[in-house]
């Protein structure tokens, strides 16, 4: 940041007891943007704080908080939270402005960038270059690197334009709290720009999803299974172990391609992102669109047949062997030493 | 009856080592050769059940090189009638339109939208995938939207078609962080669709043959403006394994008591 | 994580179906300290075994290739991994269904069971192909599918068991040292492995390999398109992975196999996609296995609308969805033969290479046996990579030759077929003037070699009083690759003198003081003779099989030179070489001299124009050699003849060739001397003396007994096989080997009908005679005989049939004709006494 003028407005999300990991990921990275420059984090909520969100939101580093509230919010609509942080956009000409690369997070700011005509970087993992000039226009532009191919390659880029629009991705830095934060200024607000246009493609109706078990991207524990499974009927062990743990079933991609088990149990690139303590993953490879969705985890333990599977060589442990045999073993042990 | 628009992207295969090309501009295909993402599938699948339940029509449109044919024809083969192909000069090495940034590939399909829309044959409803495999950009649909005032939803894990004429509504079906998530849309509109609830159908050998001898309009797709503002791709460094072998199966017991030693330590396993 | 062993008596590269059983075979014949590693996983390491379509075809018209077949087969129900599913090869053309007659008359020979079948039969067993789109299918009962990645998990058990294998999955090869020419060590990226043998089981990747330890194995990697299509009802009410014959559209050069609920469908009709060893991609870049290629549907769309017309009833469901499709890497020769055997490049390099599903556990006993006994009880000889020619191991050539094979995968292949790529590679000196004659070439060994000349058409209209003698074709599948002229320059040498164009000949010499030790090891007639003296030999393999037969000369006292086939010769140097032992060298002369026939009752005035020395019989006898000045040149003048004539084979430096021929030509002139090509030398010449051809009737599977080759007394030194053979003289022949005339010649069209080799001899009613091996007789060799003016035929028969005048019959395009021993051992049928050769 040039000048100690300057703000980083960072979108947050509020789930109903708390600020959602990913944006308090967000702000974190904000902290660490804003800081050298002098610059001041805002964050920009839509709705309603969680009772302790005000909190959560200083002790990561918000200094002002923008609290936009309107009956007309109360549905979800990408474009009325959009015209929100184009309001503020106006209102504080941010340097900056990010928000996590949650669905939501990609949605609003797509229509943000579609809006002001500004270029907008999906799941940046850093900001490489504080600000460089760009070449033909003169205009000043960060260079960041954010993610491609579920992870796979990361893309260096010139985030052309002001403010620099982008999401941050999922896990690229832990969020910590500021030392000894100062409470940050709560201003609520209201719309400017909302219009009836922007309410259209607004939610209708919301149902909770029936969980039959621990939800995938919040378990503590997940167990995975892989193609190495063998077919649909032969879940029953690793659906035992991850109740016996507490945790969930996950899958790859080819598990629910070949329909041996529904879509949202897919862990992977074009499914759950999960960050568990522990991913126990049976009879899976590891092929990029996996990993994509399981890197997070803190501790990889793999089940394989194949010692040179990815899955085996990127994991903190691994037993090399057939889960049929591996997995009622642990479910055994786990017993025997508990009873 | 809905007449769809379904935007494809031709992208590289995923499932093995990414490969960059020399001059870390792009991703070599070679060995693994290039296909549609598992979300265009989806709502290739999508466009077809709506053209079909409503009697309408399919069209299939790529941005890209001239052997994005390939993917259109993945498309015309399971009930996609028609195509758009925006050919784009090919790079030698970046096979998938890389000098077209999203805003460049919106504005191009905009630009389809609005002529066809001009002949009297426009799209009810323009479905994309919710984000390209390769390039995970999460804009051509919305900015596509914005450029045609259309609303638009992204993310959708189911969509349908009711009713005719200015009565029409897309029902779209998708996931928020509380739960499923409903919304109903005026048609025309923009979708972006997501992998999960739609299964795409295998082409058919018929099928595959009409795709063969589907009519293509080729156009030569229009210059980049923005372009993609990219400076290279690189790849994450390769982490030399440190994994710890517990066992194998020839000591199966051994192997899970090392397993259960270890979720003690992380202190997954408490009791 | 893995370590390998650090000493291996053999290390096996590669663990697909040829590893495996490479591995099993050794340990089963009694050899420990086997180590076998390849870089992928275990049971499926990424290879071509890992995506094979798994069917096996008993029949083809190579012997070799049916009895490694059989051999495997047989291996494949001893595991449990075979189904028996039946299987069609369907014609949709006339020519097509020719083809198919011929595939009964090889089935017949090779004792594959084998009938014909209509349209509404194929139909009745494959209910949902169209009757209409045929006019007949090939009902190969023993058809069947294997599981070939569970075939080699057993093998390597048993052989683990055997306490003989260590298998390391996961290492990969990183180098291959050779010291003083002999294979020491095996470099992986999991340590080294001391080794005294290595066998190169690697498929696709086997050139790359065997480049480590510089050495070539000529093949390149090529893709065999295949897609999975289902899931089909009428197949998935079955229970089981194969209910219905496999069905091999041979004009579409396409298969349809059951699999489950699937069907597969396979090419080998797109254009030929080759790639280099280098270029496939790693297990890791591999979207599904290294050989597992992204599908390019452009070039299999053509496909989809046969095989749509040929099952339309399922193939056009339009629920049934193409679920797997797979550009898969399969291994192509430049020859369409496997390569086998040990390197002639590096001592204790051996190649296991470019071998199918069906023939994978058969080459693994071979190669073990060979490994082992020194020799395989199959004969493997086509396959020997000692067969290879330099130019022979050129991208160019195996490109070329791959290129022009692959469509012909399912092919009709005259058993003359010449190749049009890459000719023109090894041209003898005279090969100008051969073409301004109008030669016609075939190909040996790269070798442009005259057939029959054009200019001889003259000698047609000399001789048409004598048609019975010029035995023309009518017939276009008889007469394809085929001229009346050649039996025209037959007569013309029988009568004048022909000179022949044998620059094709392998020559090498063995020079030093164990030279004759060395021949006299190898060879079984005595070598110990007088300096001058040419001697025709038989070599045998230890158990007393033809491994050749050849001339030998002595030069000097420890001076031998060795004259061979061209096309066979590489093997016979590197036999001679392998057996020479100390104080020899062994020096390839073929490409310093050339070779020119020349024979015929003309033949010594004409020489006698050129020179000034004593060529009388008296002063040149039969079966000596000797340098005489002719034409200017020093000749080397050998007078022997495989045509059955007087005269000489004349050698002299490759570059003088050139003057020696014209020279010839200008001195027989006046005595009507005719050019003639390798059509009257190596058939209708060599067919009247009944003499035997290494390939055809000699091979590892024969004996100089059966082959009615045997001398008087066997010499006193030690040979190899001589104990083999002392025994074989003992015993009654398994066989013997004679010439037939073919009585009757008319077909039931009225159309006169000519052999051409490769067809069942039966008795008179159509019952295959069975000789004491087991095989079936057939016909080793076919050509017209002009001046005994019959159609003549070798074959070996059992011996109560070998009798001359035993009346039998041959089959041919599915009809018989009558034929007559008329030779039963070796006895020439024209000039039995060999006076002409004496004159």
């Amino acid at each position: 940041m040039s000048t100690s003028a300057t703000t980083v407005l960072v979108l947050v999300e509020a789930e109903p007891e708390e600020m959602s990991t990913l944006s308090l990921e967000a702000l974190t990275f904000a902290r660490a943007l804003a800081e050298p420059a002098g610059a001041t984090v805002h964050a920009l909520v839509v709705g309603d704080l969680p009772a302790n969100g005000a909190g959560e939101l200083s002790s990561h580093g918000a200094q002002v908080v923008h609290q936009v509230s309107d009956p007309r919010l109360a549905a979800y609509s990408a474009a009325a939270w959009a015209s929100c942080v184009v309001d503020a956009i106006g209102a504080q000409s941010p340097a900056v402005v990010l928000a996590p690369a949650s669905p939501r997070g990609n949605e609003v700011i797509a229509h943000v960038a579609a809006r002001l005509d500004l270029r907008m970087a999906a799941n940046v993992t850093e900001v490489i270059s504080a600000q460089v000039q760009d070449a033909s226009t003169g205009d000043a532009a960060l260079v960041v690197r954010r993610q491609v191919m579920g992870g796979a390659v990361l893309e260096e880029l010139d985030l052309v334009g002001s403010p620099a629009l982008f999401t941050m991705a999922g896990h690229a830095v832990e969020h910590t709290t500021v030392e000894s934060p100062a409470p940050a200024q709560v201003i609520a607000t209201a719309p400017i720009s909302l219009s009836a246009a922007d309410l259209v493609a607004a939610v209708r109706r919301t149902v909770p999803v029936a969980s039959s078990g621990t939800d995938l991207t919040r378990a503590r524990v997940v167990v995975g299974g892989g193609r190495g499974v063998g077919g649909a009927d032969q879940f029953d062990e690793l659906i035992a172990l991850a109740g016996r743990l507490g945790g969930a079933l996950g899958v790859s991609r080819v598990v629910t391609s070949l329909g041996w088990r529904p879509h949202h149990e897919q862990v992977g690139q074009t499914g759950s992102r999960i960050t568990p303590d522990v991913y126990l993953a049976c009879g899976i490879s590891g092929a990029i669109q996996h990993w994509a969705g399981c890197s997070s985890a803190k501790t990889i333990i793999a089940v394989n047949t194949d010692p040179e599977a990815p899955m085996v060589t990127k994991a903190n442990y691994a037993v090399v062997g057939d889960l049929h045999q591996v997995v009622p073993a642990i479910s055994s042990e786990l017993d025997a030493r508990h009873h | 009856m809905a007449n769809v628009l379904v935007c494809i992207k031709r992208v590289p295969g995923s499932s093995g080592q990414v490969l960059l090309t020399g001059d870390s501009m792009s991703i070599d295909a070679r060995h693994v050769g290039h296909t549609l993402s598992p979300h265009e599938e989806c709502a290739i699948e999508a466009a077809v059940q709506i053209a079909g339940d409503t009697g309408g029509a399919a069209t299939v449109l790529t941005l890209g090189p001239e052997g994005a044919l390939e993917q259109l024809r993945e498309a015309l083969a399971v009930g996609v009638s028609s195509a758009v192909h925006l050919v784009t000069a090919d790079g030698g090495s970046g096979d998938s339109g890389d000098a077209h940034g999203p805003a460049d590939v919106a504005a191009a399909i905009a630009d389809v939208a609005r002529r066809r829309e001009a002949a009297g044959e426009g799209f009810d409803l323009i479905l994309l995938g919710n984000d390209a495999a390769d390039t995970g950009d999460f804009q051509v649909g919305v900015r596509l939207a914005y450029l045609l005032a259309r609303p638009v939803v992204t993310g959708a894990r189911t969509v349908a078609v009711d009713g005719s004429g200015p009565a029409a509504v897309a029902t779209v079906i998708g996931d928020g962080p509380a739960g499923t998530e409903e919304f109903q849309l005026p048609l025309p509109a923009v979708v972006t669709v997501k992998e999960g609830e739609i299964t795409p159908r295998y082409p058919s050998i018929p099928g595959r043959l009409k795709a063969k001898k589907a009519p293509v309009e080729v156009i030569e797709a229009p210059a980049p403006v923005q372009g993609t503002a990219r400076r290279a791709l690189v790849l994450p460094p390769e982490h030399p394994s440190t994994v710890q072998i517990l066992g194998t199966d020839k000591d199966t017991g051994a192997a899970a008591a090392a397993v259960v030693d270890v979720l003690h330590t992380i202190g997954v396993v408490t009791r | 994580m893995s370590t390998v062993p650090s000493r291996a008596r053999t290390v096996i590269i590669g663990s697909g179906i040829v590893g495996n059983s490479v591995a099993y075979h050794l340990a089963r014949l009694g050899w420990r300290e086997l180590v076998q590693i390849d870089k992928g996983p275990l049971p499926n390491p990424g290879g071509s075994t890992g995506h094979a379509s798994n069917f096996i075809y008993p029949v083809d018209h190579s012997r070799e290739f049916a009895d490694i077949t059989k051999d495997s087969v047989r291996q494949y129900q001893e595991l449990g991994v075979f189904t028996q599913s039946g299987g069609y090869e369907v014609a949709r053309s006339a020519e097509r269904m020719q083809e198919l007659t011929r595939r009964i008359t090889s089935a017949i020979c090779w004792d594959v069971p084998a009938e014909l079948h209509t349209p509404d039969q194929v139909q009745e067993k494959v209910p949902f192909l169209d009757p209409s789109v045929i006019v007949g299918g090939f009902w190969s009962p023993t058809v069947g599918v294997v599981d070939s990645l569970r075939a080699g998990t057993l093998m390597r058990e048993r052989a683990v068991e055997l306490g003989a294998l260590t298998t390391v999955a996961n290492v990969e090869v990183t180098g291959i040292d050779v010291e003083r020419g002999r294979v020491v060590r095996v470099r992986t990226d999991k340590g080294d492995i001391e080794c005294e043998t290595i066998v190169i089981a690697c498929g696709v990747w086997s050139p790359k390999i065997a480049r480590m330890a510089g050495a070539h194995i000529p093949l390149t990697p090529a893709v065999h398109q295949m897609i999975s299509v289902g899931p089909v009802p009428e197949l998935a009410a079955i229970p089981g992975e194969i209910s219905f014959p496999i069905v091999r559209d041979m004009d579409t050069f396409c298969y349809e196999r059951q699999h489950g609920s699937d069907m597969e469908v396979g090419s080998y009709a797109h254009r030929p996609i080759l790639m280099r060893a280098e270029e496939i991609p790693s297990i890791e870049q591999s979207a599904l296995s290294p050989t597992e290629l992204p599908f390019t549907s452009d070039d299999f769309d053509p496909q989809l609308e046969q095989a749509l017309e040929l099952m339309p009833a399922i193939l056009g469901n339009p629920d049934v969805g193409i679920r797997y499709a797979i550009n898969g890497l399969l291994s192509l020769t430049p020859d369409g033969f496997p390569v086998l055997g040990e390197s002639p490049e590096v001592a204790g390099l051996w190649s296991a290479a470019a071998v199918w599903i069906k023939e994978g556990p058969g080459v693994g006993r071979m190669i073990a046996e060979w490994m082992v006994e020194g020799e395989s009880e199959i004969d493997g000889a086509h396959s020997d990579i000692a067969r290879f020619y330099p130019h022979q191991t050129t991208r160019h050539h195996i490109v070329s030759r791959t290129s022009e094979a692959f469509n012909k995968t399912y092919g009709i292949v005259h058993p003359s077929e010449q190749w049009a790529s890459n000719r023109d590679v090894r041209l003898a000196p005279m090969h100008a003037s051969e073409k301004e004659l109008g030669a016609v070439f075939f190909e040996t060994a790269g070798w442009e070699r005259p057939f029959w000349y054009a200019s001889n058409e003259g000698l047609l209209g000399e001789y048409r009083d004598r048609q019975d003698q010029l035995m023309p074709r009518s017939a276009e599948w008889d007469s394809r690759w085929w001229s009346p002229i050649i039996n025209a320059e037959h007569l013309a040498m029988r009568e004048r003198a022909g000179v022949f164009d044998l620059s094709a000949f392998n020559i090498f010499d063995l020079i030093g003081p164990g030279a004759l030790d060395a021949v006299q090891r190898v060879c079984v007639q005595n070598m110990d003779v007088g300096v001058g003296k040419v001697v025709y030999t038989p070599v045998l393999s230890p158990r007393g099989y033809f491994k050749s037969d050849l001339t030998v000369m002595r030069l000097g006292e420890k001076h031998f030179r060795v004259v061979t086939g061209g096309a066979h010769g590489n093997p016979d140097r590197k036999w001679f070489t392998d057996n020479a032992g100390p104080g020899v060298g062994v020096v390839d002369l073929t490409s310093s001299w050339t070779t020119i026939g020349l024979w015929g009752p003309k033949a010594r005035d004409i020489l006698g124009r050129l020179t000034d020395d004593d060529i009388s019989h008296k002063g040149f006898g039969f079966s000596s050699c000797r340098e005489v000045e002719a034409a200017g040149l020093r000749v080397l003048a050998s007078r022997i003849s495989y045509v059955g004539e007087l005269g000489w084979e004349l050698y002299v430096p490759m570059e003088a060739g050139a003057r020696l021929w014209n020279a010839v030509r200008e001195a027989g002139a006046g005595d009507g001397l005719v050019p003639c090509g390798i059509g009257v030398y190596g058939t209708t010449g060599r067919l009247e003396k009944g003499y035997r051809a290494y390939g055809a009737e000699l091979d590892g599977e024969r004996t100089v007994v059966e082959a009615g080759m045997q001398r008087p007394k066997v010499k006193e030194v030690d040979f190899i096989g001589r104990e083999a053979y002392l025994r074989q003289r003992e015993e009654p022949p398994a066989s013997l080997l004679c010439t037939l005339t073919v009585d009757d010649h008319t077909s039931s069209t009225g159309e006169k009908r000519y052999m051409l080799g490769g067809e069942p001899i039966l008795t008179p009613d159509g019952e295959p005679l069975v000789d004491g091996h087991g095989h079936r007789s057939y016909v080793t060799s076919a050509g017209s005989g002009p001046s005994v003016g019959k159609h003549l035929l070798l074959s070996y028969l059992p011996p109560a049939v070998a009798v001359e005048g035993t009346k039998l019959s041959v089959q041919y395009l599915g009809e018989r004709y009558p034929v007559t021993v008329a030779v039963a051992g070796s006895t020439p049928l024209f000039d039995p006494e060999n006076t002409r050769i004496r004159a």
